[in-house]
């Protein structure tokens, strides 16, 4: 805004005041980006808080079926959890190399983190189909339909966020490290770590908890 | 009048490169406030990673190992590190601050987690309160009932 | 052989010409009419080809203008559908004593009374406050548009679709015989096979996207995108409850979304969230969906208040009184929403220490209400006050939704509310505050704002003449129920056998004839307003002497809003801009940066709609594809970075010196 024009004086005042009541030469207003996409995960955070709340109200209808004790493989948790953990700092790693502007690199760390996902997702669906064999689906019981529920609400948004990885790898790619494309990988940047945040609740909650008497 | 003359400089169809000049400032210069988002450094992220994976670690431990004998201090213990945990995540992986956006994250968060503890304290007390009255056999025996 | 018969399972699932119901008379009549009605319709456009001029100027615009106008009359139509509903239940229970069973057996009577509340609640009362917001506060934070214009045209078409399907199920199989919440174990696929439910749950949840997205754009378009100058308590109060409604949005709808999702897992995947058995439990539904519900009722009445805020300022010729405690009792209101929700269910058993706290909290939230309804009455007090019609329905409404409120205060007591849940009380009391607030805010908005959005006032007569059928119309139509529910009577009847309540009944069906009158005289209103518009022309931009910075733009805007953004000092900045003798400037015009149009709104919410028909019917197939066509063209779409033009400079010049001259010649 480099230019005041005196537009009008109030004839009637005191004293003359020259007061700007327009904006001269170009206004633009800030990119609401981020601060839209940080809503949208507030809003995503309710919907896993429903399911937490469901969780916590029927987690211990068993329906006379097995409980979480019985199911709980703890070391395939704790693995997928690294997984998991480490995909958050592959992610990061790939901030890093955006803010030093290396479109290559960038796109190296969001392929490993892609990796620790797709790993992530296998062992999920390992565990899912071990249950269901086990007679332990999700019809069984309301414990068991709130956790399906749950991690495999959990486990569809990893899924997207693996998707939109890869297109996100493509377009970088093909346009390089744009303003556009650099708010895009902030916006997975926000929804890869909000979703460790979840998996965070996902085992306190559901995994070790489930398995205490 | 005005000293600015009209010309369209920016082009007629819109041009990526007009986004340079006023959306951002220092794009790409390894800036800290940038769009009203800041950014990690190598430090902070491993500084969070091992903070998290200490805090993944006890907890793990705590149950794996019966640690405690009483289940609800264990529970509390695992809620607390858990807790902890998110807010380190927030904090060096998701730059959580009071500036970014104008302070509008940290209100929108705020908002947030008032909201969810409401839906979840809520919903726990309301329905403890709704099975106690309304399904008298819904005790822990008839959790093993089909 | 086998393999044939399984494919046409997998494309057609439970679809078949069973589904139209060539039976029912009421809807065979209802579907002649609407197809010949369609077909005269598209036979116009394509006479006039008039398809290209809808397709590049609405139904692709990211104009917001075009968008908020695109929702009123999505609003407006379906008014008329549930309307129709509202008056084919009137009708029955007027009527239907003893022997009289009436035309309407249980089977169509609950279905009716089901859309109703759906239509009423998300296709008219979310669409008409989400076109006003949508119209209204870009114009008046000083903006050109909104924060995500190409998700803004997403969010209506998604919304549109929603209602598309809710009115297909009037012609192809049938609609939820639950309510309009759906409780289960009733709407469990258990009691309810049919694809009614299923009809219920997919409208909504395509439309619950439009909505959050909707939410978010504007209030991310609130916090970034206000005119240099206007801080937060600089805003027209209407922006501030667009604010807090939207901050509303975000919060709620994620539970809808979810609750939703649940059932439909048990519909669908035979799970056990809300079943009788398995440990399933149906009281956590009723929860969770009053802990939308009851926001829900919020986010319609905010926008209505703020409406009422412009209006009452505006037409007392005076600055609004109290306009912090305006602001905070708004943030008040927003936040305690949310503490209040088991007053829906006082009656399902939580006892009286959790009846208790809800019952004080529901009492509580009346008191920024209140100190509302005093502001408003103090800006009026001493001001020069001109009872044009938007006016009209601001007094209605403070006369109207006081009184539903105090009968909400009476509910909110759980000993009396233990008589009164369910009863027609209750019926009369939401109406009370929905029609009075609600709809009394609509009304109100739509005429204050018309003059703006076309560029002529709205015929005076006639909006006086809705206005009073309105107003007359609905106590009669509703005060007789709150006689009858304070005499036990249960809602979702659809006959009695005590014939000393048909009185009460045939005085509502009166009161709801009147309704339509009132309905029928705004439909007049504005064909005989188009047809007067030169008489009724606004010239100046500034009809009423408005206060806020949508009133210092032509009637109506040009497309970019302000050819230079407006640069505020105070609050209600237009009026400082006239008491300080402002002058448009005549040259200097920049190029403008706009959104361009796009087809990708319309085309997902399409699939969208495809994809719930075919998730209704199980036609497993179809919906496998049109998932794929979904996520294919969304990220197609993201492919496409070229989304914005510029208007050049000459042309902004050109539509600046047009007003000009306009306003220099009807001096």
């Amino acid at each position: 805004m480099s230019n005041t024009h005196v537009l009008s004086q109030n004839p009637g005042a005191g004293a003359p005041e020259t007061l700007q009541f327009h904006v001269t030469g170009e206004h633009h207003p800030q990119n609401g980006t981020l601060l839209g996409f940080w809503l949208y995960l507030m809003s995503d955070c309710l919907i896993f808080a429903c399911l937490f709340a469901v969780y916590g109200v029927l987690g211990r209808s068993y329906a006379a079926g097995p409980s979480g004790a019985d199911l709980f493989d703890l070391n395939l948790v704790a693995i997928n959890t690294a997984m998991l953990l480490l995909s958050s700092i592959t992610y990061g790693f790939a901030m890093l190399e955006m803010q030093r502007n290396r479109v290559g690199k960038t796109q190296l760390w969001l392929f490993i983190t892609g990796l620790f996902g797709v790993a992530f997702i296998g062992l999920e669906l390992y565990e899912f189909a071990h249950l269901i064999h086990q007679g332990a689906g999700p019809q069984r019981s309301a414990f068991l339909s709130s956790f399906f529920a749950l991690v495999g609400t959990h486990g569809l948004h990893v899924t997207f966020g693996i998707i939109w990885l890869v297109v996100l790898m493509v377009q970088l790619g093909k346009h390089g490290l744009i303003p556009e494309n650099r708010r895009r990988l902030m916006c997975l940047s926000m929804f890869w770590h909000f979703l460790d945040v979840v998996w965070i609740g996902v085992f306190t909650f559901v995994y070790l908890m489930g398995v205490l008497p | 009048m005005s000293t600015h003359t009209a010309t369209p400089a920016h082009g007629i169809h819109g041009q990526l490169q007009h986004d340079h000049g006023h959306d951002h400032h220092g794009d790409g210069h390894g800036h800290d406030e940038h769009d009203g988002a800041s950014h990690g450094t190598f430090k902070s992220y491993m500084t969070g990673f091992v903070l998290a994976v200490i805090l993944t670690a006890i907890p793990f431990w705590l149950v794996m190992d019966n640690v405690i004998e009483s289940s609800s201090t264990t529970a509390m213990v695992l809620l607390g590190l858990g807790a902890i945990q998110i807010v380190v995540h927030m904090i060096y992986f998701l730059h959580m601050n009071f500036r970014s956006e104008g302070g509008w994250n940290m209100l929108a968060l705020i908002f947030t987690v008032v909201f969810v503890v409401i839906t979840l304290s809520g919903s726990l007390w309301v329905m403890y309160h709704m099975n106690a009255n309304m399904m008298p056999a819904m005790t822990h025996e008839m959790n093993d009932k089909p | 052989m086998f393999e044939h018969l399984d494919i046409s399972k997998m494309l057609l699932g439970r679809l078949s010409l069973e589904a139209i119901p060539f039976h029912d008379p009421i809807l065979l009549v209802t579907f002649i009419a609407v197809a010949l009605g369609g077909l005269a319709l598209v036979g116009a456009l394509t006479y006039f080809r008039l398809w290209g001029y809808l397709w590049r100027e609405w139904f692709t615009t990211i104009d917001h203008k075009k968008i908020g106008i695109m929702y009123i009359i999505l609003g407006i139509v379906m008014l008329l559908r549930g309307f129709a509903d509202a008056i084919m239940m009137r009708i029955q229970q007027a009527v239907a004593f003893g022997d009289v069973a009436g035309y309407l057996p249980p089977h169509h009577y609950d279905q009716i009374f089901t859309a109703h509340g759906v239509i009423m609640i998300f296709f008219v009362a979310m669409p008409l406050v989400t076109g006003l917001m949508n119209y209204v506060v870009p114009l008046q934070i000083g903006a050109r548009d909104v924060a995500f214009p190409f998700l803004n045209n997403f969010s209506f078409w998604m919304t549109a679709a929603g209602a598309a399907l809710v009115m297909a199920s009037l012609f192809v199989g049938e609609f939820a015989r639950t309510g309009w919440l759906a409780y289960p174990p009733l709407s469990g696929i258990a009691q309810s096979p049919d694809v009614g439910v299923d009809y219920y749950i997919w409208s909504l949840q395509i439309a619950g996207v439009g909505t959050l997205l909707s939410g978010i754009n504007l209030l991310v378009t609130i916090v970034k995108m206000r005119a240099p100058g206007m801080s937060m308590m600089k805003m027209p109060v209407f922006t501030w409850t667009s604010l807090c409604t939207n901050a509303l949005i975000v919060a709620a709808f994620p539970v809808l979304t979810a609750v939703l999702a649940l059932l439909s897992l048990d519909r669908y995947a035979g799970t056990n969230f809300f079943t009788a058995d398995f440990g399933g439990n149906a009281m956590m539904y009723v929860n969770l969906i009053w802990i939308w519900g009851h926001p829900e009722v919020y986010i319609l009445i905010l926008p209505a208040f703020g409406v009422f805020s412009e209006v009452v300022s505006t037409f007392s010729s005076k600055r609004l009184f109290g306009y912090a405690s305006m602001v905070y009792a708004t943030v008040v209101i927003t936040i305690l929403s949310y503490l209040v929700w088991l007053h829906h269910f006082f009656t399902m058993g939580s006892g009286a220490s959790v009846n208790s706290f809800f019952g004080i909290t529901t009492m509580i939230i009346s008191i920024p209400t209140g100190a509302k309804i005093f502001n408003w009455l103090f800006t009026m007090y001493r001001g020069r006050i001109r009872f044009d019609v938007p006016m009209l329905w601001t007094v209605g409404f403070m006369v109207t939704f006081v009184i539903g409120g105090m009968t909400g205060v009476m509910l909110a007591v759980p000993p009396a509310d233990f008589s009164l849940h369910n009863s027609l009380f209750l019926v009369a009391h939401f109406h009370n505050v929905i029609i009075g607030g609600v709809l009394f805010g609509m009304m109100a908005g739509i005429n204050y704002w018309f003059p703006k959005a076309f560029g002529f006032r709205l015929d005076e007569f006639w909006g006086k003449c809705s206005f009073w059928f309105w107003l007359v119309g609905f106590y009669i139509a509703f005060m007789p129920l709150y006689v009858l529910g304070l005499m036990g009577v249960t809602r979702r009847m659809n006959h009695f056998d005590d014939p000393s309540l048909q009185i009460w009944f045939e005085i509502a069906a009166l009161g709801a004839f009147l309704i339509a009158l009132g309905i029928l005289s705004f439909l007049i209103q504005l064909v005989v307003s188009f047809k007067r518009r030169e008489q009724l022309r606004d010239h100046t931009g500034d009809p009423w002497h408005g206060r806020t910075l949508e009133w210092s733009t032509s009637s109506p805007p040009p497309p970019y809003n302000f050819a230079f953004t407006p640069q505020v000092h105070e609050g209600d900045a237009w009026w400082q801009m006239k008491q300080r003798g402002y002058e448009r400037p005549a040259g200097g015009f920049q190029p403008i940066h706009m959104p361009a149009n796009t087809a990708a709104g319309i085309v997902l919410a399409g699939l969208s709609a495809a994809l719930g028909f075919a998730l209704i019917w199980h036609m497993w197939i179809p919906a496998i594809a049109t998932f794929v066509a979904l996520v294919g063209v969304a990220i197609a779409h993201t492919f496409n970075y070229k989304r914005d033009y510029y208007i050049p400079a000459e042309e902004v010049a050109q539509i600046e010196a047009e007003r000009s001259r306009l306003m220099a010649s009807h001096v």
